[in-house]
């Protein structure tokens, strides 16, 4: 008998699994459930994108590119950088095509991190961070963000948390799960804090095409930032595109050839028919990108209406998909105010806690449904809150 | 082009208050815009796409090429004219190549159809010929592709 315990990687086996597992298989079991739990687009990837990757196969085109993807898709995302975010990075050296904006973080922490090293990372957030942080020999600093803040890491919580072992800041701002944006002079007065310093930042922008009411502004784009910051992007959200994994990391060179070599030990390249579509999608999907924003902003409005009626209180989000209501007069957990909402009402949304500790007395609900389908689920939570009262 | 003719061609069930959601803009500008639209009649009407195949209407639908003779002075139009008085016409372009009209015709039955045209279409003045082809299936229509809704098999893993 195999002891695995002693045979397997102790930091693999202290790493937490996913902590809201448990729920999402008892979703899966039930019928009839309005779940609004997705992290991910309900529209298809455009057409004339996937016909871009089918051409791409029936062309034969099945090889590997080379590591850091084709040339001419890196100098696609140039154009795209500086179009949309006024960044300049070099197609050669200063891009790589990765496998989602996940493999992009991974080899981010993975390229900077020393044992030892401590990482700031605002909480809630998505759940990859800490995890892989823990695995390359980190120390995590959480900082909690606040509602009163608009869930915003301040200068001052910034501050705080810096210390001479401080390596790298992590910026996941347009946020999942709370909706927050962080505006120009917001992201200036955090530059103001880590100017003086060494420290690298980490900014992972994959929501950036997603804001509502105001264009994202880039971390890098800050003066004196560029230098210091790998920003982490991809196509999944803007594009509709999460199936085809692909992703993208924009850093300095001496950073960018570090994080190339885990990628091309680990990866070797970006799935080739994705690099097409993803080509495609970068000459020709400004318009798709605007479709859908329109309409998510619909539902963002609709559901932040609807859930302000029913008596809960909500941060008004400015980014990504999703709204992070304060649950937290009604009593319960975040965790049990879940469940009974899925066994007595069939209707699912994810506990704060699932994105941090600090998520508890939150559910994150995604609007990324239809309104119809937004608005059924509405009338169930407002059935079960009534409960509460 | 306005954006506000773009979504609603889309999906008329779009509100004012949606739109105005959707293009951050006044509730109030976007009833005027849509009200000046109407009066000048670009928004001509607002429709609903139906699968009649999927309920028990008696329902099939035609497509007739139609060559005529122009009138002198009036051109098309005045024929035209006595083609769409007619309610069974849900559809008439006037068209470039082999032939002048295309009518799209709704029926109950495809003997309905046939009467249509031979005691109908076939008889108005300067009508020379006619060409019958009836709709077998509907694919896609107004922009909307036939099908059932498709199950939402997203996963669930990506938090």
């Amino acid at each position: 008998m195999m002891d695995y315990n002693s045979l397997l990687s102790k930091t693999v086996l202290d790493m937490k699994p996913s902590g809201i597992r448990k729920f999402f298989d008892i979703l899966s079991e039930m019928n009839d459930v309005v779940a609004l739990t997705v992290g991910q687009p309900d529209f298809v990837t455009p057409w004339h994108i996937r016909e871009a990757a089918i051409d791409s196969l029936e062309k034969g085109k099945t090889y590997y590119t080379s590591n850091a993807g084709t040339t001419e898709l890196r100098e696609e995302l140039s154009k795209y950088m500086l179009r949309r975010f006024d960044l300049n990075y070099c197609p050669k050296n200063e891009i790589i095509v990765t496998v989602g904006g996940s493999e992009a973080i991974d080899i981010a922490l993975r390229a900077v991190i020393n044992p030892g090293d401590e990482v700031i990372l605002p909480s809630p957030s998505f759940v990859c961070y800490g995890p892989i942080a823990d695995m390359c020999g980190a120390t995590v600093k959480v900082i909690e963000t606040k509602m009163e803040n608009s869930f915003k890491l301040t200068p001052s919580e910034l501050k705080a948390a810096i210390t001479d072992k401080t390596k790298l800041l992590i910026l996941p701002f347009p946020n999942n799960p709370t909706g927050a944006i962080l505006t120009k002079e917001e992201l200036e007065a955090l530059a103001d804090v880590i100017r003086d310093t060494n420290i690298l930042v980490l900014s992972d922008e994959i929501y950036a095409e997603l804001t509502y009411g105001r264009r994202h502004v880039s971390f890098a784009s800050i003066d004196g930032m560029w230098e210091r910051t790998i920003v982490v992007n991809g196509f999944s959200k803007a594009y509709a595109m999460t199936g085809w994994r692909l992703g993208f990391a924009c850093a300095p060179h001496d950073i960018a050839v570090q994080m190339l070599k885990i990628h091309q030990y680990a990866i070797m390249c970006s799935p080739t028919v994705s690099q097409f579509a993803a080509l495609e999608a970068l000459k020709n999907g400004d318009d798709d990108i605007e479709f859908m924003r329109a309409e998510y902003n619909r539902r963002r409005v609709f559901i932040l209406e609807g859930l302000r009626k029913i008596g809960i209180e909500c941060f008004e989000p400015e980014g990504a998909f999703y709204i992070y209501p304060n649950i937290g007069k009604f009593g319960l957990s975040s965790e049990e105010f879940c469940e009974r909402l899925l066994y007595d009402y069939k209707c699912a949304i994810v506990p704060g806690t699932a994105f941090g500790e600090c998520g508890e007395g939150f559910a994150r609900i995604s609007y990324a449904y239809s309104v119809k389908h937004i608005s059924e689920a509405l009338e169930r939570i407002e059935k079960f809150v009534n409960t509460l009262k | 082009m306005d954006k506000i003719l773009k979504l609603l061609e889309d999906d008329a069930t779009l509100t004012a208050s949606d739109l105005s959601t959707m293009l951050s803009k006044e509730v109030g500008d976007i009833k005027n815009i849509i009200e000046k639209y109407e009066k000048d009649g670009v928004i001509l009407g607002y429709q609903t796409v139906i699968d009649w195949d999927k309920t028990d209407r008696e329902y099939v639908s035609a497509l007739i090429e139609v060559k005529v003779m122009p009138q002198r002075d009036r051109g098309f139009d005045k024929i035209a004219e006595k083609i769409y008085n007619h309610p069974e016409v849900k559809s008439l372009y006037l068209m470039s190549g082999g032939f002048d009209f295309t009518v799209i015709i709704e029926g109950k039955t495809m003997k309905e159809v046939a009467y249509f045209v031979a005691q109908k279409l076939a008889p108005i003045e300067f009508v020379t010929s006619t060409a019958t082809h009836f709709v077998l299936k509907k694919y896609k229509d107004k922009g909307v592709v036939y099908k059932t809704q498709e199950i939402d098999e997203r996963g669930n893993l990506a938090l």
